[in-house]
């Protein structure tokens, strides 16, 4: 299924029981990164996981296209703050 | 082990319909689920026990036998079969305390038996793994250079590179390497935190390096050459005559290595502060008062 660098969309869609249209979906919905190479589509494997996230919050939370933007813009904004987090925390031990 | 009221884990009455379950699964999976939820612990375990209580309750034969043997399950002759009947947890198990896995309770096991994972509807769906998070520790001197580590989780043997520069707090992924998927999904991924301790003379800010350096009083006053150690080896340092306490000066590169940035590298900052000499000699109390005179003439 893993070419390298990108996955072939049907290849994925058909792993994970999807329908490619779906994927198109959240695609257009801004959701996933999806690259056309000679007429084939494919999702990037720097993305896999990514895509994998908000296919579970799909499948198994039941959440629409809009909430996981939501979740997913609230997820990365989290991230970053725990990333500052922890720099703060670094750099408060130099004066520790 | 105890008895688990997996109506109270849902937050229902027993009297609760399967639609009921349903949404209340629903709503507290959402509430609870590892991805929306990262690095939370206490959500995880949680997941886990709506995740057990909604096997059972979802299911209709399952909810059914629950109450009809209640709080006596261990009495019950079926049960006892199970029990005889489990088998082990398998090597796919791991350490629920570690890893907070997605493997049920004792009590579920002992009451369904250990191969009771399938589902009311008969539709096989696919598990990504479970992710797995693991800390480990290193000392500053380790995270100064790339270094290949080999640790032990869940029974393998995982040989990852640890590039030089890791910050503590950073957390990396190692795809594929958490619990395998169930039913052909795929595997969770590793997380792996790194806790740096600092047992060195150095402060560490990012990719800078800083330390404190006692400059005795002549140099300080007369200026010199004095050597330090920097974090991999030795420097030779020019001091400025008057240098006073406090005064910083920067070493170019002499800092901690840039992640993932081969070759490069942040600076060493050393900040002075001057040792005054103590138990004077006479001859130097003299000259030292010959010198505060000097100063007040020259000042007056």
């Amino acid at each position: 299924m893993e070419t390298g660098e990108y996955i072939i969309l049907t290849d994925f869609c058909k792993v994970h029981h999807l329908m490619t249209e779906f994927m198109l979906e959240l695609h257009d919905n801004g959701l996933i990164e999806i690259t056309v190479l000679e007429n084939e589509y494919y999702i990037p494997t720097r993305e896999l996981s990514k895509t994998e996230k908000i296919i579970r919050l799909y499948s198994e939370l039941g959440i629409n296209l809009e909430g996981i933007a939501v979740i997913t813009q609230l997820l990365e904004r989290i991230q970053r703050m725990q990333e500052e987090i922890t720099a703060l925390k670094n750099k408060l031990r130099v004066y520790g | 082990m105890e008895f688990i009221d997996y109506y109270k884990i849902l937050g229902l009455s027993k009297e609760a319909s399967q639609a009921d379950i349903k949404k209340a699964y629903r709503k507290l999976a959402r509430k609870y689920h590892p991805d929306v939820n990262p690095n939370d612990k206490d959500a995880e375990a949680n997941f886990k026990k709506i995740n057990e209580a909604n096997e059972v309750l979802g299911d209709i034969e399952k909810r059914k036998k629950y109450d009809q043997y209640g709080k006596d399950w261990q009495h019950a002759e079926e049960f006892q079969k199970t029990r005889q009947d489990r088998g082990s947890r398998g090597a796919g198990s791991y350490n629920d305390t570690d890893f907070g896995g997605h493997d049920f309770s004792d009590f579920f096991e002992s009451m369904f038996g250990g191969g009771a994972r399938e589902y009311g509807s008969g539709r096989k769906i696919k598990f990504r793994g479970q992710d797995f998070n693991a800390e480990l520790h290193l000392n500053l001197r380790d995270a100064y250079k790339t270094h290949k580590q080999t640790f032990t989780i869940n029974g393998k043997n995982i040989r990852i590179t640890i590039p030089a520069g890791i910050e503590n707090g950073q957390t990396i992924k190692i795809p594929g390497h958490g619990g395998p998927g169930q039913n052909g999904g795929p595997n969770g991924d590793l997380f792996i935190s790194f806790s740096i301790e600092n047992n060195t003379l150095f402060k560490r800010d990012g990719n800078n390096l800083y330390r404190d350096i006692a400059l005795d009083l002549y140099t300080a006053i007369l200026g010199g050459e004095i050597t330090i150690d920097t974090f991999d080896g030795k420097a030779k340092l020019k001091i400025k005559p008057e240098t006073q306490t406090g005064t910083t000066v920067k070493l170019r590169g002499k800092g901690f290595p840039i992640y993932k940035k081969e070759g490069e590298f942040g600076d060493l900052f050393i900040a002075f502060s001057i040792v005054m000499p103590t138990q004077l000699s006479q001859k130097e109390q003299e000259l030292f008062k010959e010198l505060a005179l000097l100063r007040t003439q020259k000042t007056n």
